[in-house]
Order: C-alpha cells, then sequence, then structure tokens
C-alpha cells in the first residue's frame, strides 16, 4: 500500500441476473476483504428480481487496516454513484451497457469486467424476426468508456469447466490486481464457503486465466450446418462461369441445399432461375440466390422428416443430453399435421377437391393428427425414414405445383422491377422474409406478402412515375409486417399510405 | 424453504464480545435474540423475509431462549400477537413488508396502539422503497403519525441497527407504545459486522410461564369509553415520556461542523449517503466528520421539539432530508420553529424532488442547490455547480456511447415454472374469443403483466383479484377472468374473494395457482404446503375447503396440460352456469421441485439406480425463426441464437442447458399448432440390461439406415 493518504473507498459494482450467483460472487469478495483485515460492507437489492430479472450487488472496501479504534471508521455508501466506481463486474453484455447508461463506468476509474456473451431480453428473443439488440456496438461502447476492461465469454469458459459464472468472473477479477489482493486470497475464500470448492477453483482458476491474456476477439459467428454434402462438379463449374465472384459463396450453399433437398436437376433449375439475374446486379444476384434457395426448398413434411432422421441429429442431441456414447437416450418428436398439410402431399387435382370440401364444413382449422413419435425406437424412426424417402413424389404433389408458381410470380415481379429500378427489386426480393414458418404462419405471411406487393410494387409496375420512395415504403412495411403477429403495425401502414393516396388524388 | 440458514442460525448463538460478520435483517434477528423476547410473529416479504426464515429454521435455539416463532398466515395475525404485550411484562417483534403488510395489519395495529403496551412491542417494517421495490411507493410513517405508533428509522450500520432494536423495546416499554422500526432495502442486505452479546432468556416466555391470566382490567380494552381515555393518554402521558427517552438516551445524533449557520437534518437510514455526498463535495471526511452539522433522526417520529429548536435556532438555514411523501417531518419542524417563533429558513422538498428515493446523484444535486442558495462563507459554490453538472455529463455522453436505449429486464417466470402454462393457455384463448378483463395479484404470476403476455387489467392487492373484479363482472359481456396465487388464497382472497362472491351469487372466473408455497417470497410453507422435510400430511386443502364452502363449479387441472387448460377456459368463458368457478391450475413450484429432484438424483445415481432426465430441444434446420413458441412462453430456457444456416438471416429458436423438461414447449407446440421442430431427449443413467441391449440393437439398425452411402 502507498503512503499516500487515503481518502476513499475502493467502490465495486456487480450487475447480474437472478440465479447467477451475485450473492456468493459478492460474498467471496467480503470474505476476501474481511481476511485481509480491510473494512467492507455490502448490499443488494435482490427482491423478486433474484426470479431471472436484473439486479445489483454493491460492495465498498476500505483499502488499508484501520485500528479497531471506533472514533475512525469509515461510513459507507449503501448504493452505488455516477462516476464513482472502480470495478465493474457485468455477469452479461447488456447488463454491462445498462450500468454505462447508468454512469457507472468512466474512463477515468473504472476497471470493466464483463463477459461478452448475450442472455436475450425477451423484447428481443419475441420479435418475428431479428430483434437482437446490436452486440458489437454494446461492446464497443464498453471497451471504449472503461480505463481497463476485461472482456470475454465467461459464459462459455464457466461451462467448460462446469461451474457457474460467478466463479470466473472472480478469477478475472484477480487477474486485473484492480483490488489489493492476491488470487491466493479469493481463493481461500472460495474454499471457505466449504460448496462445490473444486468446480468453483477451476472456474475462477479459468478466469484468471482469460483476465491475464487480454481480451478476445469478439463477434465471431459460428455456422455449423448440419446439411453437409458435396456439390456436383458440373454445376459448381457453371456457377463459376456464370455468376460474378461475390454472388458464388451464396449460391453454392443454395446449390448443394437444393441437392439434398430434392436432386441436382432441382439445382440446375434453381440457376435456370438465377441466370437471368446475373447479369442485371451482382448484389441483386446474391441477395435473391440467398431468398431463392429458402423458398425452394419450401417446408412440407418430407423436409422435416429428412431432417429429423439425419445421423449427425442423433449424434448431436446426445451430446446436448451429455450422455455417453453407450449410454441410451430417447427422443420424442412433436407433430401436428392437419388437413392442409396431408393435401400438400396429394396430386393437385385431389388435393383441391379435400381442401373446398373440408373448407365447406368447417375442418380445416379444426382437423388435426397430433402426434408424438419415438424417433430412436425402430417403429417411430422407421415412420419418419418412410416420409423422408418420398422425394420422389414431391414433384407430383399438391405443394410444390403451388410453391412452384408461386416462386415464378415472384421472380417475374423482381425481374420487372429491376428493369425500372434496382433498388426497389431489392426490396421485392427481401420481402420473401415474410414467407416463412408452418400452418398459420406461413399463411400469415404469404398473405402480407401479397398486401405489400398489391399496395407498393403493382402500381410503381403500372406507371412508373407514380410512386416515389416506393422502396422505402415497401422497407417500412416489410418491418411493420414483422413487429406483430396480429398485423396491428401493417395495418396502420398500410392505412397511413391509403390516406396519401386519397390525398394526392385529391389534389 | 428457498435458502437453509444453518450458518446464519451459528451467527445467532454468538455470545458476548464475539463479531457478527452477516445481513442487516439478521442483525436485527440476534438483536431480538439480545433483547430477551418472548414471541416473533411475521409475514414474508422482501427485504425483511429473512428475519423470521431463519428463527423458523432455528427451532432448537428457539426451544432453549422459550421463544414462541409464529409463521403467521397474514400480516393482521402477526399484529394481532403483540396483543401479548398488553397484558403480560413480555417482549415481542413482528415482521412485514412496509406500507402493504402495515395495511393489512392496521385494524389490529390501532387497537393495540390506543390499549398500550406493558411489555415491549416492535413492529420492524421493510420499507420497500425506490430502486429495488416491489410494491406501490408509499411511506409507512403515515400509519406510525395516526396511531401514535413511534417510528425507528435507524443509520444503516449493523451496530447501530442492533442497538437501536434493543432500544426500542426500552423506548416501547417506558411510552407504553408500540414501536416501529423501518429499515430500507439496502440496509436490510446490508453485510457489516457488529460486536455482539449474550442472548437472553425472558423471564415470561414457553420455558417459564405465568402462573395466572392477567386478571380483568377494562383499561386495557380498547373499547369504549376507555378508548376517549387511551387518546389522551397518548398525548399527554405515553408522548412526553417517549420524548424523555429519546433526548436522555442520545437516540438522535448531533454531528458538529464549523459552517455552523447552516445545518442538514436528516433521517437516520439516510446518514450514510449524505456523508458520502458531502465527503465527495470536500465537505465531510470519511469518517463521519462533517463541515456542516447535522442532526441525525434515528428516531423520526415522535420529534422532540426542543432538540430541533436548540439545532435550528442559531441558524441561518437548514435542510431537512426525507423521503418519500408527504414530508411530514419537515411540516413538523415547519411548525415547531414558528411556535418557538425562529426565523431559521427551511428548505427540504422545495429543493429535493418530492417523489422518488433519494440516491446518491439526487442528494448531490439537493445539497449542492442548498448550497448556492445559502452561499455560507467558506463554501466554493462555483466548484459544487460543476461536481453536480459533471454528474448529468456523465450520463449523457455515456448514453451517448450506446446510442440506443437498452430496454428494461424485469424478472420473470423461472425456467420449467408450472405458472407460465396458464397465461400460454390463456394467451391462445384470447386469439380465438378475443380480449378478455384479467384482474391480476400479487405473487409470482404477476410475472405475466411483463412480456411476452402483457396481461392484467388491475392489481388491487395480495389476495384481492377476485374481489376486484366484483364491479367489472356487472357491466362486461364477456365473463372476467381472476388470478390469484395458493399463498394469496389463503392470505386474503378466500374471504374477500370466494366468500363474497359465493355471498352475492357472482358469476366469476377464479383461477388458484396451487404451487405449494409463498413462491415469490421464498417458497415458505403455507396453510396447504405438503411439508416434506417433516413428513407432515397436508391438513388443510384448497379443494376440499372450496367443496366444503359449497363452490359447485371446480376443476382442478395439471398445468402443463396447455390442450385441456384451454378447453376448461373455454367451457368457465361460456358455460351456462352462472355461479363461481374454479380452476386449481396445479402444479408445484419448479425451483422448489428441482431442489429436491437433484438430491434425489443424485442419491440415486450413486446408488446405481436408473435417472431419466428429460430436457427439450429445437432442430435449427425446420426452425424457421418466426418465434412463435418464444411469443407463447418466454421461458428463460427457451431462447434464440444466430441461425447455422447461412442463408437465412432470422436468429433460430434454441432450447439452453439450464432446460428441466417441463413438457410446456411440447404442449404449446401441440396446442397451438406450431412447427414441428420441438423434440424432447432424455438421458437415461444407470439403464438396466435389457435397456441397453434394446438401445443397442436400435442403435445399430438407425445408425444403418441414416448413412446414406451404406443404403439406397
Amino acid at each position: 500500500m502507498t503512503n499516500k493518504e487515503i481518502t476513499s473507498s475502493l467502490n465495486i459494482l456487480i450487475a447480474a441476473m437472478g440465479g447467477e450467483g451475485g450473492g456468493v460472487l459478492m460474498d467471496w469478495i467480503v470474505k476476501t476483504a474481511i481476511a485481509a483485515g480491510l473494512p467492507v460492507q455490502a448490499t443488494s437489492i435482490p427482491g423478486v428480481a433474484q426470479r431471472t430479472g436484473a439486479t445489483t450487488y454493491y460492495i465498498e472496501i476500505w483499502p488499508e487496516r484501520l485500528d479497531d479504534d471506533a472514533s475512525k471508521r469509515p461510513i459507507f455508501s449503501l448504493s452505488p454513484a455516477i462516476g464513482e466506481i472502480d470495478i465493474m463486474i457485468a455477469t452479461e453484455l447488456a447488463e454491462g451497457a445498462r450500468a454505462l447508461g447508468n454512469g457507472f463506468i468512466t474512463p477515468n476509474r473504472t476497471t470493466l469486467i464483463s463477459s461478452t456473451h448475450r442472455v436475450f431480453l425477451t423484447l428481443e428473443k419475441m420479435a418475428m424476426g431479428d430483434g437482437r439488440l446490436d452486440d458489437k456496438k454494446l461492446y464497443a461502447a464498453l471497451k471504449r468508456s472503461a480505463k481497463k476492461s476485461v472482456m470475454f465469454d465467461a459464459s462459455e469458459v464457466a461451462a467448460q469447466h462446469n461451474t457457474i459464472i460467478n466463479a470466473v468472473l472472480l478469477g478475472a477479477l484477480a487477474g486485473t490486481g484492480a483490488l489489493p489482493f492476491e488470487p491466493d486470497a479469493y481463493t481461500a475464500s472460495i474454499e471457505a464457503e466449504g460448496k462445490s470448492i473444486e468446480p468453483n477453483l477451476a472456474g475462477f482458476r479459468a478466469g484468471l486465466e482469460n483476465s491475464q491474456a487480454g481480451s478476445k476477439r469478439f463477434g465471431q459467428d459460428i455456422i455449423n450446418s448440419e446439411t453437409g454434402g458435396k456439390v456436383a462438379l458440373n454445376l459448381e463449374t457453371r456457377v463459376n462461369q456464370n455468376f460474378p465472384a461475390e454472388t458464388r459463396d451464396i449460391i453454392i450453399l443454395g446449390v448443394n441445399r437444393l441437392t439434398d433437398y430434392q436432386n441436382t436437376a432441382y439445382a440446375e433449375r434453381y440457376l435456370d432461375r438465377l441466370t437471368s439475374f446475373a447479369e442485371i446486379d451482382s448484389d441483386l444476384c446474391r441477395e435473391l440466390g440467398r431468398h431463392l434457395a429458402v423458398r425452394m426448398s419450401f417446408e412440407d413434411i418430407i423436409r422435416v422428416a429428412q431432417a429429423k432422421v439425419r445421423e449427425n441429429r442423433f449424434n448431436r442431441i446426445r451430446r446436448e443430453l451429455g450422455a455417453m456414447e453407450t449410454e441410451p437416450y430417447h427422443i420424442t418428436d412433436f407433430f401436428k399435421p392437419g388437413i392442409r398439410e396431408f393435401c400438400d402431399l396429394l396430386p393437385p387435382a385431389l388435393a383441391k377437391t379435400v381442401l373446398s370440401w373440408a373448407e365447406r364444413y368447417g375442418y380445416l382449422d379444426t382437423f388435426y393428427w397430433g402426434m408424438q413419435v419415438r424417433t430412436t425406437s425402430i417403429l417411430g424412426f422407421l415412420k419418419i425414414w418412410f416420409l423422408s424417402k418420398l422425394r420422389w413424389w414431391r414433384p407430383r404433389s399438391y405443394r410444390w405445383s403451388e410453391e412452384q408458381k408461386q416462386i415464378d410470380d415472384w421472380l417475374t415481379l423482381v425481374k420487372n422491377t429491376a428493369e425500372n429500378n434496382i433498388e426497389l427489386a431489392r426490396e421485392v426480393v427481401e420481402l420473401s422474409r415474410l414467407i416463412k414458418g408452418y400452418g398459420s404462419t406461413h399463411r400469415r405471411g404469404l398473405s402480407n406478402f401479397g398486401l405489400i406487393v398489391d399496395t407498393y410494387v403493382t402500381p410503381f409496375l403500372n406507371d412508373p412515375g407514380l410512386l416515389d420512395g416506393a422502396s422505402s415504403s415497401i422497407k417500412e412495411a416489410r418491418e411493420a409486417a414483422l413487429a406483430d403477429p396480429e398485423g396491428e403495425a401493417l395495418k396502420m401502414v398500410l392505412e397511413d399510405n391509403g390516406q396519401r393516396e386519397d390525398a394526392l388524388a385529391a389534389e | 424453504m428457498e435458502r437453509s440458514f444453518a450458518k446464519e442460525i451459528e451467527l445467532l448463538r454468538l455470545g458476548k464480545g464475539e463479531t457478527f460478520h452477516g445481513e442487516g435483517i439478521l442483525a436485527v434477528t440476534k438483536a431480538l435474540l439480545q433483547s430477551g423476547v418472548s414471541y416473533v410473529g411475521g409475514y414474508q416479504g422482501a427485504p425483511v423475509s429473512h428475519l423470521l426464515d431463519v428463527l423458523v429454521q432455528a427451532k432448537d435455539l428457539m426451544g432453549e431462549l422459550g421463544i414462541n416463532v409464529e409463521a403467521n398466515t397474514s400480516e393482521a395475525s402477526a399484529a394481532a400477537m403483540l396483543a401479548a404485550s398488553i397484558n403480560y411484562p413480555v417482549r415481542g417483534a413482528v415482521t412485514w413488508k412496509s406500507v402493504v403488510g402495515t395495511n393489512v395489519a392496521a385494524d389490529a395495529l390501532s387497537n393495540l396502539s390506543s390499549a398500550g403496551v406493558k411489555g415491549g412491542a416492535l413492529i420492524i417494517s421493510g420499507e420497500d422503497y425506490g430502486e429495488g421495490a416491489s410494491i406501490i411507493q408509499e411511506r409507512t410513517h403515515a400509519f406510525a403519525l395516526k396511531s401514535t405508533i413511534w417510528m425507528v428509522d435507524p443509520r444503516p450500520n449493523l451496530e447501530t441497527i442492533a442497538h437501536m432494536v434493543e432500544k426500542s423495546f426500552e423506548l416501547s416499554e417506558v411510552s407504553n407504545s408500540p414501536v416501529m422500526m423501518e429499515l430500507r432495502i439496502r440496509a436490510c442486505h446490508v453485510q457489516g459486522s457488529f460486536k455482539a452479546k449474550d442472548n437472553v432468556v425472558a423471564k415470561v416466555s414457553s420455558i417459564n410461564k405465568e402462573e395466572e391470566p392477567a386478571s380483568f382490567l377494562y383499561a386495557r380494552l380498547s373499547h369504549p369509553p376507555v378508548t376517549f381515555t387511551q387518546e389522551k393518554q397518548k398525548l399527554e402521558h405515553r408522548l412526553p415520556a417517549a420524548q424523555k427517552f429519546i433526548l436522555e438516551n442520545q437516540l438522535n445524533e448531533v454531528i458538529s461542523g464549523d459552517i455552523s449557520s447552516h445545518g442538514i437534518i436528516v433521517q437516520g437510514g439516510l446518514f450514510n449517503t449524505l456523508m458520502r455526498r458531502l465527503s465527495n463535495l470536500h465537505l465531510a471526511d470519511a469518517f463521519g466528520n462533517s463541515r456542516i452539522p447535522i442532526l441525525v433522526l434515528n428516531v423520526t417520529h415522535p420529534l422532540v421539539p426542543e432538540q430541533i429548536q436548540e439545532f435550528c435556532l442559531a441558524r441561518e438555514s437548514v435542510l431537512v432530508m426525507e423521503e418519500g411523501n408527504p414530508e411530514f417531518i419537515e411540516q413538523q419542524i415547519g411548525q415547531i420553529l414558528r411556535r418557538a417563533d425562529i426565523q431559521t429558513r427551511l428548505h427540504g422538498k422545495d429543493i429535493l424532488p418530492q417523489a422518488g428515493e433519494y440516491s446518491a446523484e439526487v442528494v448531490t444535486k439537493g445539497l449542492v442547490e442548498f448550497l448556492s442558495q445559502n452561499e455560507p462563507d467558506g463554501v466554493n459554490v462555483e466548484i459544487l455547480r460543476d461536481e453536480a453538472a459533471n454528474l448529468t455529463n456523465i450520463k449523457i455522453s455515456a448514453q451517448g456511447s450506446l446510442d440506443e436505449s437498452l430496454p428494461p429486464r424485469p424478472p420473470g417466470f423461472c425456467t420449467g415454472c408450472p405458472e407460465r402454462p396458464v397465461f400460454s393457455a390463456i394467451k391462445l384463448l384470447k386469439e380465438e374469443i378475443g380480449d378478455i378483463h384479467i384482474a391480476a395479484d400479487i405473487g409470482c404470476h404477476a410475472f405475466a403483466t411483463f412480456e411476452p403476455f402483457s396481461m392484467g387489467n388491475s392489481i388491487l392487492g395480495y389476495g384481492m383479484s377476485l374481489a376486484s373484479a366484483a364491479g367489472v363482472r356487472q357491466i362486461q359481456k364477456k365473463r372476467t377472468i381472476s388470478i390469484m396465487g395458493d399463498g394469496g388464497f389463503w392470505h386474503n382472497g378466500l374471504q374477500t374473494g370466494v366468500l363474497s362472491t359465493l355471498f352475492n351469487e357472482g358469476d366469476a372466473i377464479l383461477i388458484i395457482m396451487q404451487n405449494g408455497y409463498a413462491s415469490a417470497t421464498g417458497q415458505q410453507y403455507i396453510p396447504s404446503s405438503v411439508k416434506l422435510d417433516n413428513q407432515k400430511p397436508i391438513s388443510i386443502d384448497i379443494e376440499k375447503t372450496l367443496n366444503a364452502l359449497g363452490v359447485k363449479w371446480l376443476k382442478t387441472i395439471r398445468t402443463y396440460s396447455v390442450d385441456v387448460m384451454v378447453k376448461t377456459l373455454r367451457e368457465a368463458m361460456t358455460t351456462s352456469f352462472d355461479g363461481l368457478k374454479v380452476i386449481i391450475a396445479d402444479g408445484e413450484c419448479m425451483l422448489a421441485r428441482q431442489r429436491r429432484l437433484k438430491t434425489d438424483n443424485r442419491r440415486k445415481i450413486e446408488a446405481g439406480l436408473k435417472v431419466v432426465t428429460p430436457r427439450f430441444g429445437v432442430d435449427d434446420e425446420i426452425c424457421t425463426g418466426d418465434h412463435s413458441c418464444i411469443r407463447l412462453s418466454g421461458c428463460p430456457s427457451l431462447t434464440i441464437k444466430p441461425s447455422p444456416d447461412p442463408l437465412r438471416t432470422d436468429p433460430v429458436a434454441h432450447v439452453i442447458n439450464s432446460c428441466v423438461g417441463c413438457g410446456l414447449c411440447g404442449e404449446i407446440a401441440h396446442a397451438a399448432v406450431l412447427c414441428p421442430s420441438f423434440y424432447k431427449a432424455e438421458r437415461i443413467q444407470n439403464p438396466g440390461q435389457i435397456e441397453k441391449v434394446i438401445h443397442r440393437i436400435r442403435q445399430t439398425i438407425i445408425g444403418l439406415m441414416t448413412n446414406e452411402k451404406s443404403i439406397v
């Protein structure tokens, strides 16, 4: 300790979520300070926040030993103050960012220890498309705002050592040297606590190493698809010859996907459909290549069955369970096809008859076959395996004919708009994001797609001079369609548009 | 109970001179034992739950000290317990949560304080105010004022808190009045230390019983005509006695300072915040020495006029720092100064905010404003203004660098919570028949007011949901649904809701969440709990109770059966039966269940017995990233991850390892006809021989068939 007179405490704020052991982390730090003979105080506001909500723990340590003399005892504060935090520990990236927004991370004072993983807020999770906060932005803001920072995926490290995140963060804290304690002093507190000592110590050591090694690279997206396989050589050559370099990675993926989905001929059809766009605009072609592959591999019963009986799937699930190679495990799959899904597989004429009959008698949305299939039993596996082998039948099915028609209509639309306005064409391509899912979700997407096309795209094609900013309107409508499942937001956007048009007409 | 207090119980046994290191609320518990209490009661609720929880678990120690610990069924029954101190020289304490608990206890408290007490009676109120609070923001202080209950608000360090508990009993006895101690959230949870004393065995207790009951004395009844005398006694005898005691025992503290022209009067509970702010403004050191004189009110009711006058007399101005509204203390001080014709300027809520917690930022700004307006000699006001402005600047620049605001992260249902499926079912029913008026209640189920459910038209208090729908159901074409926990049912709902609805032949739907505990507050037992630790059978049963009362339409449904729940709710909404319809949603609190299973399974695995562990999963390839499942669930274990498919940009649903396999994902996929991406996987540890062989055969055959090269 220096000779300089100490005038203030070391202030530590922990931002955590209920159930992460934030209280235990606080206890470890407090015990370490007590063992070192330093005056310390800690407090928290758990309440019901312990049920998965955000909460904080606050510790103050007086960094020198004091006589037992009551007249010289520091008065500790019970709440953190803006600009006065020496050490900020966050168990999750957004909670770190929340602390920053509250003024608890400042460049002149704060050592930040934050895990970089995300535990998504319900609002982010429930969005119909991608509602996630931009974590790279959060990361950069935190990095920029702290005096010193140690940021790594502590959740991952904890999982590797079969412990929880608090021990890893304690290790990381020890590694920063921001508190006047040696690593041994912290481990003594873990040992004194007496619970799960070994995993906690392992987590602590890993945190310490990560902290001393400095921050890791952030933002690697792990791509791990189970639909492996090789692209036929002649198709690869065709892609290389006919498509601009910057589109090829996506198109190869598309070819790969459709070969697995149906066969090489179908993948060729994909390339046929794309070829005319290669010359128009490479950006457009790339995005179209992405969406077209997804649309052409529409989700029918056969596709679901294909995915459910892949060899990799069984291994992945066994690993998820933590089961050993020889250990038995069961998988139960949930299916609930209705009349529509059944008709998808029938020949078009028959399917139409059944559907109109079902609609007339009100069975269409009330009749479903709920099934739970144990895919790890031989009989259960066979049921699904049999369905997955129906690929040969697929081109004769009602769903196939409908999908191909819709895809061709969409491509025509893209083509026609592209002749006038590339930006608009891009938006028409992107609109295909609305069409996804199963059952009612799929129908809702289709109908929103149709609404937006009718409102913005068709009028434009009829009179290209008519709509200024059509592409931004489409974008707005697409985002609105993905804002809520009830379609309230989209309705509002379309109504606004109607009023605007009425106003224009009145002029 | 959620937590084991084995270590804390050891703290309660500490003797004279030993150091207690622990939580504030447990320091109160220890101080109760040091004060020789004969009985303790209360009702759980943050931030004071631990006080009672630890005593309930400390059966042996309570037996040795002869203390009767009662886990009361409501604050009213806890408050009524204090009646023992009216007739007998016994000390007792009860505890509950803040103003909401006090409201429930109100009837008994008023009668108690009118009659007055012989033995010390102490109420520990967890003042649930400010950050982290879960209730309406009001002051318990108001109640103390109108019922002549003394209010203690100690400096938030363990030494002072423990000392004030002991002094509170003395104060109660010398003034024959109950005393209430308010402890804010952070004070209840503060970790600190104090020098312990020996525990004291009460002269009269369950091990030293009284020979005879107290003789009849009408003056001890809060019943006319003596109530008129009692009111006078309160003001003419009890109040002066209390004020004398406060002054003589120096319960309030005066800190002198060189800027004697000004002063600050502060509630004890805010003292630490004030000192730190003064220290940061260079007006105090870190050890409690201030340049501005301070009067610390560890007792905020009654005030002692002589003390206030003396502190204010020679000063130009004083600032009263009093959290919450109305500013009762400031008003009283104003009156004291006016009556004594003292011309000191009085500041308080003219400078500090009317509402909300007095956080560091708020106090700094208030102090700077106070000093700016009064400009005491020797203080550079300019520098202070910069300090205050700096706080705002730091926040603005931080928020600027974040560039978007973060949505809040409210608490929610735990992974596998049995209450979540009920709201999934209601959401599905709403899609079918339109919106429904929902009377919400206090308890974990109130989390349904947050996303993804966003349900509930009103919350009127603990157990009040059914009663709160009485006026609504007459003006709605559709029936209303009231939600209540089993905790709320026994606390209040049975009486205010069920009985009242039956009595008035109301057409209502009530869902009772039967999870077996008061779960939100830490899984305390309630009357219908299955007490597994001492193998007590269920003696009180909700279904039997309702049957006995004559509830005709009553169904008990396993909560996870979403399909059945939707059907039952639909029937309740549409049936021609126009009386009270009760659905008991039955499912044990998952936190409690998992804690038990964890131990059981560990034991079984060690003993070589078969254990099946389920969890759910999502097949990435099948999930299209629409997240309908999440909008019907909100489970922390059901989340999203970046799409592993480079052709799709929207994140896919994903089940993380914390999944406990409650089955809701499968039920929802089924009931709502969602996508087929969910699966249930079960790990089987210590399988039987036959099972192993079957597994090997299955693996071989499936392995052959999935390997595309060998087949097709």
